[in-house]
């Protein structure tokens, strides 16, 4: 036994006392959980849910998104489907009802913007891509369901419907 | 009513029985409370609330659990021993029991009046360790094999200097009943052997957490590496009876540090039995808060702790002891 190893015996001791210290302040520190049903945080805007469509400032009910599909592109998971008219070829008549992926020629704005968020892992490559800033993360944690098909969100009509919310 | 009631108290044995039931609803009442309070400890220091619905503060979840525990299926290993597998925890128990009969609760209260009452604990709960040693073998089971392994090297190490130091203390006081050497000591802090021979008081507190396999001594359960250790392969209340007897051995080497170093029953003011119930839970708190810190040391360090540092340093403290009780007296 020599001086080094009584000296880093004692060391080590203190480093126990010090470790005590630490979890004897924590013991007398404030909680940090929520008891959830009773009480709940307040600092959800922090929290990311599923991606929804940013209206524009003068028409909040009208979408940002000019139908470019970077966000689609960018999906590693297939989560988009952007539908917008297809236009007319050459000699032959418009048929209105034929849709599809964005982009189209001649369209500014998605016909349809579903998110099959079943599909997706939140990794936020879609509202990076955006070129228009026209994605952004929800922050509603209460959506649940049995169902698997209702969480393919119509995005348009879910930005209508908060627009009109905010309206009223 | 009162004169059959004198009778059998007049009676050893009659005592003997009542004060082993009362010390039985002594253990399974500390029993919960602790459980409730190591949980409560660890939320604490982790800055979460721990148990909180069953009860007040969650005081009944415990017992909720005991409940679950009771209702689970005994299953025996196939393969096992199953004489051995279920004598082990019954062997776990029982010596657990008879430690509790020399503790000095108080001075004017001694049922059963004994002068090796040290000796006891100490032969007694050596036994522990034959249990878990039975366990890990009738288990059948690789990791309750180790598991079993490990505790009876820990348990062998450890043995040597919790000796050592408690002999310190015997030879100061000069006794090995334990009201006569808290008795011995007063009732300010420092008259207390704590104070006197620090040393193995420290030496006595490490050796009693290895002893009842305490992290950061638990290598004989050592959940990360070995599934559960001894118990991996008991269900229901065989693995409750260890854990009872887990909690007893905690309260009884608590009871011993309390007896030995703390001065028992005494206290500055009002000495009585609340004074030694509050230093077994001051000490019990203190255990409980160091296995929520510390990390468990590797299975070489374990015994070089012992080996290296504790043995020598309790032969030492041995030496100094009995030089200083031969030329001062007692």
């Amino acid at each position: 036994m020599t001086i080094a190893s009584i000296k880093s015996a004692l060391s080590g001791l203190k480093s126990l006392a010090i470790g005590l210290g630490i979890t004897g302040r924590a013991f007398c520190e404030k909680n940090v959980t929520v008891i959830y049903p009773q009480e709940e945080v307040d600092n959800l805007s922090t929290y990311r849910g599923h991606v929804e469509l940013v209206g524009k400032e003068d028409a909040p009910s009208d979408p940002k998104c000019m139908a470019c599909g970077l966000c689609a592109r960018s999906c590693p998971s297939n989560c988009f489907t952007i539908l917008c008219p297809v236009p007319a070829k050459d000699g032959e008549t418009c048929n209105p009802a034929e849709m599809g992926p964005a982009p189209q020629k001649g369209s500014k704005a998605p016909a349809e913007f579903i998110l099959d968020f079943s599909l997706c892992s939140l990794c936020g490559q879609c509202v990076k891509a955006c070129a228009t800033g026209g994605l952004q993360f929800s922050n509603d944690p209460y959506k649940t369901s049995f169902n698997r098909e209702d969480f393919k969100y119509d995005l348009i009509e879910l930005l209508r419907k908060e627009a009109l919310k905010r309206a009223m | 009513m009162m004169n059959v009631f004198h009778l059998l108290l007049a009676n050893p044995a009659a005592r003997l029985v009542l004060w082993l039931l009362l010390m039985f609803a002594f253990i399974g009442f500390n029993a919960l409370i602790l459980v409730w309070v190591e949980r409560k400890v660890a939320g604490y220091v982790q800055l979460r609330p721990g148990p909180l619905h069953v009860g007040p503060q969650g005081l009944l979840q415990p017992l909720a659990d005991a409940v679950k525990l009771m209702g689970k299926q005994l299953v025996t290993p196939a393969a096992g021993d199953k004489l051995l597998f279920w004598a082990a925890p019954l062997l776990a128990f029982a010596p657990v029991t008879v430690c509790f009969l020399p503790m000095p609760f108080d001075a004017r209260f001694n049922p059963l009046p004994m002068n090796l009452g040290l000796v006891l604990i100490l032969a007694f709960s050596g036994l522990g360790v034959v249990s878990l040693c039975l366990a890990g073998w009738g288990s059948n089971s690789k990791f309750s094999l180790l598991g079993a392994a490990r505790a009876v090297a820990q348990s062998v190490a450890y043995e040597v200097p919790l000796l050592l130091s408690v002999m310190a203390v015997a030879i100061c006081a000069g006794s090995l009943d334990l009201y006569a050497i808290a008795g011995h000591q007063g009732a300010w802090p420092w008259q207390w052997y704590a104070m006197k021979n620090p040393l193995a008081f420290f030496i006595f507190l490490v050796c009693a957490v290895a002893e009842t396999n305490r992290a950061p001594f638990d290598l004989p359960e050592a959940e990360s590496e070995l599934t559960a250790g001894f118990h991996t392969e008991y269900s229901g209340m065989g693995f409750g009876i260890f854990f009872l007897a887990e909690y007893a051995n905690m309260v009884i080497v608590a009871g011993v540090a309390a007896a030995l170093f703390l001065g028992g029953w005494q206290g500055p003011f009002f000495s009585g039995v609340w004074w030694f119930l509050l230093k077994i839970y001051a000490i019990l708190v203190f255990i409980i808060w160091m296995r929520w810190t510390f990390p468990r040391v590797r299975f070489d360090q374990l015994l070089n702790i012992s080996w290296k540092w504790l043995t020598p340093l309790a032969l030492l403290d041995l030496a100094l002891v009995v030089v200083v009780v031969g030329h001062l007296g007692a």
